[in-house]
């Protein structure tokens, strides 16, 4: 019987991420739960993290890839820094992360990334990118576990899809915070009723444009207040807030 | 003292025990224009004369952040000091990848000596041709290095190197007593008068020639700071309020500690006045 090594660099942790994209702000959402088979490795891993006041990155897939991926897109944003004296632009980031993942095309990160946040020209803006390297700009995505239950949601809620406007009237373009936070929470508790791997807590990361009145999001604020935690670092710029709940632990 | 059969090879000592290539990067640092760093209990500060070309030309940069709690000001080869920042920049990256933490600003000076002193002892390489001003904040308060090419690294309470640096010190010296307790403020204008001292006679401190680097709590006069007190760099407009806090040349600046001398008393009387 010949002998075989092997060597199986690669795990699946679960877990699913979600960005939306507003007009002039962005969402992007994932649950804390870490798992490995019918095991949780921990109810509470971060899976989606702040690069700058106005780019947030959420990881999901192999944990192990995924952390190790958002430090080393820090380090390459803290060179850019060194180098012109300002954060890099939200494209500029996507495309960075696509050379990035595309270096290691013959032993890829394993990781599925959703990049959100605010354009230079101060619209909201979702990339998302698959292990290699291609990525687009859309208005929404979901990636992970539950990508097959969410994503059909988000087609039929964010793009309108198999809908009908009432007559004389047509579909907004763009969708207000509440209904935007809404549809997200609803999306992951949902999922977590259905799929094993979903579940614990959720982390919603919201980013503002600079110009943003943050009226309707004061109102929010007051009444989850010790949901809430801002982020921002710099005065005058983009604004960044993490609002955290949480999920059905079994 | 120059010119003879030791200077040319880095690996010949001189019948005196001196490195003549090592002495003559000394040089290169103080042919550089002034910088000069000093520091209180809440805060560390560089300030650097910079120079231009002429009135056409831009002034050249003589600041450098390396972390959020490292900068640096420079004197003499800007090209070596280009390639040593950036090799503190992946010193600093590094220890926060692999550790976990801002890296002591301490280690970080030796990581730069220690690189400089081998291009003492290798045969074919020569010296570094620059000199570092070091600031960094750590859990024990604010601190300031001087790094020379020779691979020494000396901690200050307040020092200057570069062209008629000495004038600098000399002002640093009388006045070093009262820096502990200084705002950031009076401790900018005692830093400024420092390094007005090495300017030429018909020259002055200008928003155009003069860069100030700050580690510690956001100053009076300053917005956007992170509570940590990252460093920043200070030109152009934003020093016209300190510039503006400096006494008139013609003057004497005011030493913090001296008390005025009673008139017409030979001996000091010890009476409660």
């Amino acid at each position: 019987m010949p002998q075989t090594r092997s060597f199986d660099p690669y795990t699946e942790n679960g877990g699913t991420i979600l960005a939306i994209a507003g007009q002039d702000f962005s969402v992007i959402a994932g649950d804390t739960r870490q798992s490995e088979g019918y095991s949780i490795q921990t109810r509470y891993a971060p899976k989606v993290f702040r690069l700058t006041d106005r780019a947030v990155l959420a990881v999901n897939g192999f944990a192990a890839d995924g952390n190790m991926f958002v430090k080393k897109v820090k380090q390459r944003l803290e060179w850019y820094r060194h180098a012109h004296a300002k954060d890099m632009p939200l494209r500029a980031i996507a495309r960075l992360i696509q050379t990035m993942l595309y270096a290691k095309r013959f032993f890829p990160y394993y990781v599925y990334n959703i990049l959100g946040g605010i354009e230079e020209d101060g619209t909201g803006a979702v990339y998302s990118f698959d292990p290699v390297g291609s990525y687009e700009r859309e208005a929404c995505r979901a990636a992970g576990a539950a990508q097959s239950l969410v994503q059909p949601f988000l087609d039929n809620q964010i793009y309108f899809k198999n809908q009908v406007p009432a007559p004389g009237t047509t579909h907004p373009a763009y969708l207000s915070l509440p209904d935007v936070l809404s549809i997200v929470i609803d999306s992951f508790t949902s999922a977590t009723e259905r799929h094993i791997e979903v579940g614990d807590g959720l982390e919603i990361y919201i980013v503002f444009a600079k110009t943003r009145d943050l009226q309707d999001f004061e109102t929010i604020r007051a009444k989850n207040v010790h949901l809430i935690q801002e982020l921002t670092v710099a005065e005058d710029g983009e604004r960044i807030f993490v609002l955290r709940r949480d999920l059905k632990k079994d | 003292m120059f010119r003879n059969t030791y200077d040319s090879d880095n690996t010949v000592f001189s019948p005196q025990g001196r490195l003549h290539q090592v002495e003559y990067a000394l040089e290169a640092v103080k042919q550089g224009s002034a910088a000069v760093g000093l520091r209180s209990k809440t805060h560390a500060i560089l300030l650097a004369l910079k120079r231009s070309t002429g009135e056409l030309a831009s002034y050249q940069q003589k600041m450098y952040r390396i972390d959020d709690h490292v900068g640096i000001a420079i004197a003499g080869l800007t090209s070596d000091a280009r390639v040593l920042s950036n090799f503190m920049r992946q010193q600093a990256m590094a220890e926060r990848m692999i550790y976990n933490r801002p890296i002591p600003a301490n280690r970080l000076v030796s990581s730069i000596a220690d690189k400089a002193q081998v291009n003492t002892q290798e045969y074919g390489r020569r010296p570094y041709g620059v000199g570092f001003l070091v600031i960094g904040l750590d859990k024990t308060g604010p601190h300031l290095y001087e790094f020379s090419p020779s691979g020494n690294s000396y901690e200050y309470f307040a020092t200057s190197i570069g062209a008629r640096s000495q004038s600098a010190k000399t002002y640093l010296e009388k006045h070093y007593e009262g820096f502990a307790d200084c705002s950031l403020e009076e401790l900018i204008t005692h830093g400024l008068h420092a390094l007005r001292e090495t300017l030429q006679q018909d020259k002055e401190l200008s928003i155009k020639n003069t860069s100030i680097g700050i580690l510690g709590p956001a100053g009076a006069h300053e917005t956007g700071v992170p509570a940590q007190g990252s460093f920043r760099i200070l030109e152009d407009e934003k020093i016209d309020v300190y510039l503006q806090s400096m006494v008139p040349k013609e003057l004497e600046a005011p030493p913090i500690t001296a008390p005025p001398p009673t008139a017409g008393d030979v001996d000091i009387q010890m009476t409660d006045n």
